[in-house]
């Protein structure tokens, strides 16, 4: 590390080799020139210039948010959605680093990556939404601690950072800083801890921001213990994310994985057997849930009660037991399928309890503006290229290449 | 300034027994919440006073620097909402008979306000006098005020580039100074009555047990959302008025304390218990070696 890394600086070498991929600047640049990267930048060229203008002209005029829709697309899905789905990174951070299953040790960094990037683009979608995001330092000093959301902010505040330092190690060991990752690295049980309480936190309390408005949320998915149905499907969301992300990554990527073999197929059955047993509880918390309610006779009543439905039986039981077959009978497809469900199934779901559910009883109905689905679009897109960019140059799907020889020794 | 006396941080650092106590039901009003809020200004609305005179918008609208409210036939076509240029409105319901009744609208100023404790930052705020209170220099524009208020009534200046919550004040600059709030000062009818919220109680329950025959049996805001500080009685029901039926007789901020229990458990026992798990999980120190095995050799110096 130390021979390859820092002191090779001079010229364009360093350059040439951890930015361009060994390239010249030239061949870089036409080998960009890909079908997937020039939708890319379409979506990118539109929703770059759309968030300037949102701050230039007003919430009103970008988004269909109204007096009775005081929350839309943004906080639904970049805030509510991104945050659960980013939850793999404390996943399988615990599941690696404290409860010492090493089978999940090659999915660990991909995973904290995909937490990082999806926490950041949260963030930025939230500073989008907000009125005045510049009086956010408020939080540190105003002591609203009445409120849920001051406990979401503190957190995701917190973890965000979290998440930054557990990055870092890659980070700094690509940069050759090797003076700072490598006392980085010791401290990862102390920054998984910390991950888990943040995330148990936060993950839970995006769900209690709604208990304090019961008649604005459909019975069947308001509950007082809304925080536990929230941190349970956080965790579903980050083993099923954690799942699709590893299958994409290992086919485009998978010359980053040449000499480096992971069983990837292995790890995904694990990661099906802790899927199937969460979801299946959940199925039946969330039943609990309805009855504590009263809600139970609402259940296939109208729309609502037919959405319920799909929401339940189709997303989190059929996954669920597809999960636990796939990993019985070893049906890689199945379990891949079920994961991509489970996905889904989240995404409905704080959808619905944001959007659909929420307002379930007001005339006018809230429909994202182009203008919010396109800023949102942009910030998946800039999330799925960092993501590339960084796995293509960093040490996170496999070791530094260079180093992995050096290092296996050392311990 | 009665909000949020719990600090957070503190009961983050303190015992796993005191971060017990927090728990939902064991000390209700331990946070320093007043139960009723009896000596709080209010004010009772009789709407059976009311003749729709709109008096109390405009002088709403002046005491405010509003627009003008629109003209009679204008306001009455539609049923109207506050909004953020229009703290208050007054709406035309009809009597079983087809005749009027009125009725004025305009935040309720809790006793226990859930947009004040949905609050972050505490720009929306309840002062000790009764009104709730709003700084716009320290919002940042999340709108959850607009989510936890049971009657909707915070307004966003969405057209803004630099936004902020409106609503009704409750004149508190007037007050302060000893004036009662502007609409108040100018009802001719006697539909509004400034006072304390105990003597406005007594007052409203004085007018409906002496009327037994006039008045529907209830006082609207002496429970709703835990007390309001602006109280109604009538002579039809209040679903026909318009009102929020539905609203919980207890308080909105007591609604979210059991969720809030869970910050000060977890930051206590989380990190023991993770540590001890993990004590346990590598208790035959295989945990050494790993990372050999598995090809991520660069991750173990």
């Amino acid at each position: 590390m130390a021979s390859s890394g820092a002191p090779a600086r001079p010229g364009g070498s360093w350059v040439q080799e951890r930015i361009l991929l060994g390239m010249t600047m030239r061949e870089y640049l036409v080998s960009l020139w890909t079908p997937f990267n020039v939708v890319c930048a379409a979506i990118l060229a539109v929703g770059v210039p759309l968030i300037v203008y949102r701050f230039a002209a007003g919430l009103g005029a970008t988004t269909n948010l109204s007096q009775t829709q005081p929350w839309g697309l943004w906080i639904g899905f970049d805030m509510m959605t991104g945050i659960a789905l980013a939850a793999g990174g404390f996943t399988i951070g615990a599941a690696v680093e404290i409860f010492n299953l090493e089978e999940f040790h090659a999915i660990e960094r991909p995973a904290i990556l995909t937490g990082f990037l999806g926490y950041l683009m949260a963030v930025i979608g939230l500073i989008a939404d907000l009125g005045k995001p510049w009086n956010m330092v408020g939080i540190f000093s105003n002591n609203g601690t009445q409120s849920v959301l001051f406990e979401v902010a503190w957190c995701v505040a917190c973890y965000t950072t979290v998440l930054f330092l557990e990055f870092a190690v890659p980070l700094f060991e690509w940069l050759g800083w090797e003076r700072f990752y490598r006392p980085l690295k010791k401290l990862l049980l102390a920054l998984t801890v910390l991950s888990v309480m943040f995330s148990t936190m936060h993950q839970s309390a995006l769900g209690s921001l709604f208990i304090i408005a019961p008649h604005k949320l459909h019975p069947l998915w308001y509950s007082g213990q809304i925080f536990i149905f929230f941190f349970i499907s956080a965790v579903i969301a980050g083993i099923s994310m954690v799942i699709v992300e590893s299958t994409i990554s290992h086919q485009i990527f998978s010359d980053q994985l040449e000499g480096h073999h992971v069983d990837i197929e292995k790890v995904t059955f694990g990661l099906a057997k802790a899927g199937a047993v969460v979801m299946f509880a959940y199925f039946f918390l969330k039943l609990q849930g309805v009855i504590d309610n009263h809600a139970l006779g609402l259940i296939g009543v109208g729309f609502y009660g037919k959405w319920w439905l799909l929401e339940m039986l189709g997303f989190v039981l059929l996954p669920s037991l597809m999960y636990a077959w796939g990993a019985r009978y070893r049906h890689i497809t199945v379990v891949r399928v079920a994961a991509i469900l489970g996905v889904v199934g989240i995404v409905l779901n704080r959808l619905n309890v944001s959007l659909v559910a929420y307002n379930y009883n007001q005339p006018v109905r809230y429909w994202p503006s182009w203008m919010e689905i396109a800023v949102s679009l942009m910030l998946v897109v800039v999330g799925v290229l960092a993501f590339r960019w960084i796995v293509l140059r960093m040490p996170v799907l496999s070791p530094m290449k260079e180093q992995a020889g050096s290092h296996g020794g050392t311990p | 300034m009665k909000l949020g006396r719990r600090h957070f941080l503190q009961i983050a650092g303190a015992t796993g027994t005191a971060a017990l106590v927090a728990l939902p039901g064991r000390t209700p009003a331990a946070d320093g919440i007043p139960v009723a809020g009896e000596d709080e200004s209010s004010v009772l609305v009789d709407t059976t006073k009311c003749i729709g005179c709109r008096g109390c918008e405009a002088a709403c609208a002046e005491a405010n620097k509003l627009p003008d409210p629109p003209s009679d036939a204008e306001a009455f076509a539609t049923r109207r909402n506050t909004g953020p240029d229009c703290f208050t409105v007054v709406l035309r319901a009809e009597k079983p008979d087809g005749s009027p009744r009125f009725v004025k609208r305009q935040c309720m100023h809790c006793v226990e306000p859930a947009c004040a404790s949905a609050c972050p930052v505490r720009a929306l705020d309840k002062l000790e006098t009764g009104p709730v209170s709003y700084d716009g220099s320290k919002c940042m524009g999340c709108r959850y005020c607009m989510v936890a208020c049971p009657f909707s009534v915070p307004k966003y200046q969405y057209a803004s580039a630099l936004p902020v919550v409106r609503k009704c004040t409750f004149c508190s600059s007037r007050q302060a100074q000893g004036k009662p709030p502007a609409c108040t000062s100018v009802c001719p009818s006697g539909a509004l009555t400034y006072g304390t919220r105990g003597r406005l109680i007594a007052e409203a329950r004085g007018r409906v047990y002496g009327n037994p025959d006039k008045y529907t049996p209830h006082i609207y805001g002496e429970h709703e959302a835990g007390g309001t500080n602006w109280l109604y009685i009538t002579d039809i029901t209040f679903e026909k008025l318009g009102f929020e039926v539905a609203v919980n007789d207890n308080s909105y901020p007591r609604l979210v304390r059991g969720a809030l229990g869970v910050p000060p458990v977890v930051m206590t026992l989380w990190p023991p218990l993770l540590m001890g798990l993990w004590a346990f999980s590598h208790r035959d120190g295989k945990g050494n070696g790993k990372g050999n095995g598995n090809g991520k050799g660069g991750d173990h110096g």
